[in-house]
């Protein structure tokens, strides 16, 4: 298959970017994205020049470390997939493609396609934890959690914190991000505790980040690699309302 | 270097550990603020080590090479965490699975080791569960297990096929809380070069940050390394990219003796090699041969559609030569059996380097839905990858590198022949001998830092309450400095025409084919010449773009690859020397009339462990006995 790549190229935060085409030809479709540009920085470096800076690691959809917007769209035209999952079979020979980093304020360009998400990082400092410490827990099956409730927390625990969402949103929102594990916590005993404290905690600290607010148009919903579902955004809003109504109570 | 001295505590097995503990010296509260200790790495052993750290009170930086914490490969992990708690009736105990991992890892483990590791397994399941960590439960809210390979209970905890991933966030959170408090601080994106070693102590790192190029130095009271292992020296591994044996190998150069380096273990179920440019095998996880058959034709060179095979042509092999554990015998026997298969011509596939694993009797059984229930994200995975529906048809495995049960030498406190550096979780040897039964890997991290290490080094450090801070500013951390921006600029100055992924991935097939499944000593030797010689032309050759005081991943990849020629070379001599067939270590002149792995434990029941002696010189071999009083050492029978 031959492709006509446009990558946007930074030389570093501060640096003007912009779109650079790159032809390449005799990719496999059995290649995954990632090994396409691979293949394309091998034949960069060979020749002479700069290879394009991307973020990966495990290249198997779990570590959340790339995400490369692409063709419009974060992590690509397939759904549930993330980038390193995506394989070249699913373009067409011949076919332009444009590949973008992450394009949000709080998350500003460090060189290339790789871009600075420790605004995520503060956000789960903020309260993204069950305060407990090694050596108190109570015996693992001595307060049981229903089937369902169980799964439910798991499916918002799926979270790879890739911040897929973030670009994928026209307000560059993390209300998904920090929906996924509020709401985890929120659904089982263990986390009710300092469920108010935490959500109240997160939003604050996503405001502050510059994250901006959710108009409902489940676009993160939808380029979510791991299909996390909006509602669990209505669940944070739910506590963190009634957060501020039961602090409002207590003073 | 004195002689090894494991500190096994005396006593009975169950009591080894709470005697030694309890005799073990403490830090008082006030005085742990004024100790600091470095954690390397970021996965499941290392964040629970520095999140139970920064509880206890001590002042803890973490460095880890990701973007975040919660990037590392520990999230991979699928397939579940073991634990004693018998919660399925079916006569488990923590002397099982302390038996149980000791057969696994066919007698090249330490008993007390082992089962410490065992033993604190339970506390680990009680304290996820109080983090919130949403394993699976049955209807009645209790939590589930299933079973994994080699063992005949149910006592893995899993979160469908994310086990990993729900852990490493666990960890991760626990860390988090310690940030905001503040006893934990997190260096992201940096490469630890160098152990700083003062006065005969491990006192600090040297790292690079990745963005800015910046040699860094960092001074604590003591080091712990949680690095992982070094299964990346195959270039193609179900491990992460970034993965690699740099930090360790920098502390076995600083004199942190390298235990049992050839033992490394090859995953069964991973995605066969689709192409050229492939960097990077898929695992699909162990528990999938719960319900998955694997198979083979049994016409050689059959190249009719699985489906239409019919089922008395086709040969079960692991059924057939394994009948009381089925498809569920180890990884090194399953891994073994698929290449034997493939080697004499059965194997599927255009390359004929793989072979099914099929689940058509479980849809059957089950139905579709309670398979989707238990593997749905695992069969997504595949079908992602391979555009071929697991549903339909059998998946196609074929055995990858995955896990190195070899790594520092560490005693009973986990710490290195370097007084003050600990290795815990992959990076060091202890708890799984030849072989790693599934499952257990998850337990060993999470119990060795959440529970064994923070009281041992406390001992350690009690030495340390006067010593006040360390100073970075010193002929020690000069010189490691110095040396580290040196490498750097060595490296670099090559100014070649190849890059370093074109190297690294010629250093895999050489390992793969001389060091892998199945070895010999003319094989042993022969990789070692042709690593000699790939490392010359490296050192030649080497092409990297760009600049050392920039975000220069190419970098990075070169200064990992130059120490896996040495890694490699270690692994090959470790293989040499052990004459015989013990767990994932199969030599080709040992083996049984059934072509099973034939131990010689009059001559061989040792940890070999490696100290380095300069760079031309050949490494000194030490040798730990190992000495089996708690269990009867058996020929290894999953038939």
């Amino acid at each position: 298959m031959d492709f006509t790549l446009k990558i946007w190229r930074q030389e570093h935060a501060k640096a003007k970017g912009g779109f650079k085409t790159y032809p390449l030809k005799d990719v496999s479709p059995e290649m995954s994205f990632l090994e396409m540009l691979d293949y394309l920085n091998m034949q960069l470096i060979e020749g002479g020049d700069v290879p394009v800076t991307f973020e990966h690691d495990c290249r198997e959809g779990i570590c959340g470390t790339c995400g490369l917007y692409i063709n419009g769209r974060p992590h690509g035209p397939m759904r549930n997939t993330t980038t390193c999952e995506l394989h070249m079979r699913e373009f067409t020979d011949g076919e332009t493609i444009v590949i973008e980093p992450w394009r949000a304020s709080a998350f500003p360009v460090i060189k290339d396609l790789a871009v600075d998400r420790s605004s995520f990082e503060r956000i789960m400092h903020a309260g993204g934890f069950i305060s407990t410490n090694t050596g108190c827990a109570p015996e693992a099956n001595s307060s049981p959690i229903s089937k369902h409730i169980s799964d439910k927390a798991f499916d918002a625990a799926a979270c790879i914190g890739c911040g897929a969402c973030v670009a994928a949103c026209k307000n560059s929102s993390a209300m998904l991000f920090a929906a996924a594990k509020i709401a985890q916590y929120a659904m089982i005993p263990q986390g009710k505790v300092e469920g108010k404290e935490r959500v109240d905690q997160m939003v604050q600290q996503m405001d502050a980040e510059g994250f901006g607010f959710c108009s409902n148009t489940y676009g993160c919903e939808f380029d979510c690699p791991k299909g996390i579902s909006v509602d669990f955004i209505a669940l944070m809003n739910r506590e963190f309302f009634s957060a501020k109504v039961c602090s409002q109570k207590r003073q | 270097m004195q002689k090894l001295d494991s500190k096994i505590p005396d006593g009975p097995l169950a009591e080894k550990w709470s005697r030694y503990k309890a005799g073990l010296r403490l830090v008082n509260a006030a005085n742990k603020k004024k100790i600091e200790i470095i954690v390397v790495g970021s996965g499941l052993a290392g964040s629970s080590a520095a999140s139970a750290l920064g509880e206890l009170g001590y002042k803890v930086k973490v460095f880890c090479f990701q973007d975040s914490p919660r990037r590392a490969h520990s999230v991979a992990a699928q397939g579940g965490i073991n634990a004693a708690k018998n919660y399925k009736n079916d006569n488990d105990s923590i002397y099982r699975l302390f038996h149980d991992m000791m057969k696994g890892g066919d007698y090249r483990a330490r008993e007390a080791n082992v089962y410490r590791a065992a033993e604190v397994s339970n506390d680990v399941i009680d304290h996820f569960t109080a983090l919130g960590v949403p394993f699976a439960r049955d209807y009645g809210g209790s939590l589930d297990t299933r079973s994994f390979g080699g063992v005949q209970v149910s006592r893995t905890f899993y979160a469908k096929g994310q086990t990993g991933q729900q852990c490493l966030l666990g960890t991760y959170s626990s860390l988090n809380r310690q940030i905001a408090k503040g006893t934990v601080k997190m260096f992201p994106r940096r490469d630890m070069l160098d152990v700083v070693i003062v006065d005969g102590k491990a006192r600090g790192i040297i790292t690079r940050n990745l963005l800015t190029g910046e040699i860094e130095r960092h001074s604590a009271h003591a080091v712990v390394l949680a690095t992982g292992g070094y299964g990346t020296v195959f270039y193609l591994s179900t491990l992460g990219l970034g993965s690699n044996a740099s930090a360790a190998w920098s502390a076995y150069k600083k004199g942190a003796v390298f235990a049992n380096p050839s033992f490394i273990q090859i995953h069964p179920t991973s995605i066969p090699v689709l192409n050229d440019y492939q960097c990077k095998l898929t695992l699909m996880s162990e528990s999938l041969r719960n319900d998955g058959r694997v198979w083979v034709p049994k016409e050689k060179g059959d190249k009719r559609h699985p489906t239409e095979i019919p089922e008395e042509e086709r040969d079960y092999y692991l059924e057939r030569r394994y009948p009381a554990f089925g498809n569920l015998v180890p990884r090194d026997v399953a891994s073994r059996a698929a290449k034997e298969r493939c080697d004499a011509g059965y194997g599927v596939g255009d390359t004929g380097l793989s072979v099914y694993l099929d689940f058509k009797d479980a849809i059957e059984a089950q139905g579709e839905k309670a398979i989707r229930d238990k593997y749905g994200n695992l069969f997504e995975m595949y079908e992602k990858i391979t555009g071929i529906n697991p549903y339909k048809q059998p998946m196609r495995i074929y055995p990858a590198g995955h896990y190195t049960m070899g790594g520092l030498w560490v005693d009973y406190n986990l710490m290195t022949t370097i007084p003050g550096l600990f290795a815990i979780g992959e990076s060091n040897f202890s708890d799984h001998g030849a072989n790693r039964l599934g499952a257990s890997s998850l337990m060993q991290c999470c119990g060795d830092g959440y529970f064994i290490l923070p009281n041992t080094i406390s001992d350690y450090l009690a030495d340390d309450i006067r010593t006040g801070k360390i100073p970075v500013e010193s002929k020690a951390f000069d010189e490691a400095a110095h040396a580290s921006a040196d490498k750097v600029k060595r490296i670099m100055a090559v100014n070649g025409k190849q890059t370093a992924s074109s190297f690294h991935k010629r250093l895999g097939k050489i390992m793969w084919d001389h060091c892998g499944m199945r070895r010999d000593a003319d094989g042993l030797k022969k990789g070692l010449e042709l690593l000699d010689e790939l490392e010359k032309e490296f050192w030649a050759d080497i092409c990297i773009p760009g600049s050392e005081n920039d975000y220069n991943q190419e970098l990075e990849k070169a200064l990992k690859v130059a120490d896996f020629f040495e890694v490699g070379r270690l692994m090959c001599e470790d293989a040499l020397q052990r004459e015989e067939s013990c767990g994932a270590h199969f030599r080709e002149e040992h083996q049984t009339e059934t072509g099973e792995a034939k131990r010689n434990d009059a001559e061989y029941a040792y940890v070999g462990a490696w100290e380095y002696q300069g760079a031309d010189e050949k490494p000194k071999l030490h040798k730990e006995p190992l000495k089996f009083e708690f269990v009867e050492v058996k020929e290894r029978s999953y038939k």
